[in-house]
């Protein structure tokens, strides 16, 4: 690990992302994730890589689709109404199996909303948001050291599973700056050799390696049996990645809980905040903080139910999206209550301990 | 016994989905053709389209992706740039290229993507069952233009090799037509030409076939290649818009 510095979550994302081996970027700008556009478009030359800024947002998620199924390590990056246009290149990417990384700076919605922090695309990224029966991996960061360290997990992800990974953060991890650190960069033979793990089925030349081969790179299976037999393969790795990837996060989860917290992302941080203020004043409350969105942590949250647990409430940049989650894990054990905040306006600590202390 | 004509290698052994007297076979072939010639099979890369020829990955013998409608030049993007030491070249029909996917072909010919797009040009949305095409002809009738594409409601054909031809960066781009013997014989010059630059690392390079669809237009293979020439050609002037090789005094 190097030496602390201060850095944005854009800047900090985009600077492991090339640590990682990320050495195709393409992308269209949008506020607030300009930072991150900005910061490829003025590194990626200086290790030889591809920067490329793309007629449109669509456009930038086929030219993933392109290098990801030659097994590079590509990336775009985009905020929520950019993300609507990329959904039907996820989509692809996810039947083709291409391994990529897609990162959401989240901004307020619907249509072309604001440019403030939000969650409200924890829908389109977790249950689908792309046509047909897919799933991406979805990593929630909650400080600009973790949107960093996503990075490199997402990539690993990716080539584990063949499969589209997202990192969903917000304007509001995009744009603040905190203290991080980076992993070591990757070697250029390193970054070649991790390219090679994919040549089974990757485009790459015939010339000079082992057997003649025609791969293709495909989501088009026109007989209904063999699509039929292509989906229920991705269920079966869907399932694996459910078994083998959830993360979570417990913060003061006892049994002395009097309430149960659940949020993801930035919403977290002032959860925890509000926690401490609580615990100050003799109170125990907990918080679950789901770190894979989606494989969800459903079991985890049913687990940290307390036996004086009277009510678990649930914290989002939107008007309730997770808690659907939340509740499918609580299963009625106890009642499920819910705290949004819209419009790219973020809930302060005092309005989140008020939230609580109507319960206690 | 002596074997005169052959299946190109760069052709794999399996059936082709196109209809009786359709011309994609005669693209492909000498798409095909020429990678033979040039040695290439082993180090190219094409895209597929969505509409007639999607199913194109399985028909030429080297590694193939199959893009969304439209997107074949930004999938061709990612991968010339993932590849560089690759050749790729991306195959499209006039919905493909003209309609869904006109910001991408502009885009990728305005940066001069060292790339090849074939463009298969007929008038018509043969997949989907003969729909209105962004180059079907004034008042010619499809399915949704059944009583004829009116221009003061729709407008008029696109010709794509003329308003690519308006770009600075491309570094070729030509007409031609398969619809006789003499100019399926050019445009095999034309396919040579294209991947000859391709392969050199010129730039941009862009071959536009002029081609029939017997099976909605409703007209028999022949009479097709007729109807076009009276119809389409003229709409449709056949020639070489760029070759910046000649434009350079093959500097």
């Amino acid at each position: 690990m190097s030496q602390k510095i201060l850095m944005k979550g854009n800047e900090a994302v985009a600077e492991a992302a090339i640590r990682a081996g990320c050495r195709l970027y393409f992308a269209y700008p949008i506020t607030p994730q300009s930072e991150l556009i900005e910061y490829m478009a003025k590194m990626m030359p200086k290790v030889n890589g591809t920067f490329l800024q793309a007629e449109s947002e669509v456009s930038a998620i086929n030219m993933v689709y392109g290098a990801a199924g030659c097994g590079k390590r590509v990336m775009t990056s985009s905020s929520s109404p950019g993300i609507s246009l990329k959904m039907e290149g996820i989509s692809y990417l996810a039947g083709a199996e291409l391994p990529s990384v897609i990162i959401n700076v989240q901004r307020g919605g619907p249509g072309l909303g604001d440019i403030q922090p939000a969650q409200g695309d924890y829908f389109q990224a977790t249950k689908g948001g792309g046509h047909g029966d897919y799933r991406l991996i979805v990593l929630a960061p909650n400080s600009v050291q973790e949107f960093a360290d996503m990075a490199s997990e997402a990539f690993d992800l990716a080539d584990k599973y063949r499969n589209p990974v997202m990192i969903l953060s917000d304007g509001l991890l995009g744009q603040m700056m905190e203290p991080v650190s980076f992993k070591e960069s990757k070697t250029d033979e390193e970054i070649e050799e991790l390219g090679k793990q994919h040549y089974e089925w990757c485009m790459h030349p015939n010339t000079g390696y082992t057997e003649r081969h025609h791969n293709e790179i495909n989501s088009l299976e026109i007989d209904p049996n063999v699509l039929e037999q292509h989906v229920l393969e991705l269920e079966k790795k869907y399932k694996l990645i459910e078994q083998n990837e959830i993360k979570y996060e417990e913060y003061k989860v006892s049994d002395d809980n009097e309430i149960l917290c659940v949020a993801f992302g930035i919403s977290s941080r002032v959860v925890k905040s509000a926690i401490n203020e609580l615990e100050k004043e003799g109170h125990s409350i907990g918080l679950v903080r789901p770190i894979t969105v989606w494989p969800y942590p459903y079991e985890a949250i049913a687990k940290a139910i307390g036996p004086k647990v009277k009510k678990v409430i649930v914290f989002e940049l939107n008007l309730g999206q997770m808690v659907e989650d939340v509740r499918l894990a609580v299963n009625g054990k106890v009642p499920v209550d819910f705290m949004g905040k819209v419009g790219g306006i973020v809930f302060t600590p005092a309005e989140v301990k008020e939230k609580i202390e109507e319960s206690l | 016994m002596e074997i005169v004509a052959q299946r190109p290698k760069s052709l794999r052994d399996v059936q082709f989905t196109y209809c009786p007297g359709c011309l994609h076979g005669v693209a492909h072939r000498l798409i095909a053709e020429t990678m033979d010639e040039y040695g290439i099979r082993d180090n190219t890369m094409g895209i597929a389209p969505v509409g007639c020829s999607v199913f194109a990955y399985k028909f030429f013998d080297c590694d193939m992706a199959q893009a969304a409608h439209g997107r074949a030049p930004a999938v061709a993007t990612g991968m010339k740039r993932a590849r560089p030491d690759m050749v790729v070249f991306a195959y499209q029909g006039d919905g493909d290229l003209a309609a869904i996917g006109t910001a991408e072909i502009v885009h990728a010919a305005n940066r001069g993507e060292n790339i090849t797009v074939f463009f298969v040009n007929n008038a018509i949305y043969g997949m989907t069952g003969g729909q209105m095409a962004p180059t079907t002809l004034p008042n010619m009738k499809t399915t949704t233009s059944p009583y004829g594409r009116d221009v003061n409601d729709i407008g008029y054909p696109i010709r794509v090799s003329e308003l690519l031809n308006t770009l600075e960066a491309p570094y070729y781009i030509e007409r031609v037509s398969l619809l006789s013997v003499p100019d399926t014989i050019k445009a095999k010059q034309a396919v040579k030409k294209a991947l000859k630059y391709n392969i050199e690392g010129k730039g941009f390079t862009f071959v536009e076939f002029i081609s029939t669809c017997p099976t909605n237009w409703g007209i028999d293979p022949n009479k097709s290649k007729d109807w076009a020439k009276e119809n389409m050609l003229p709409y449709f002037k056949l020639g070489c818009f760029r070759d910046k090789e000649k434009d350079n005094g093959g500097k």
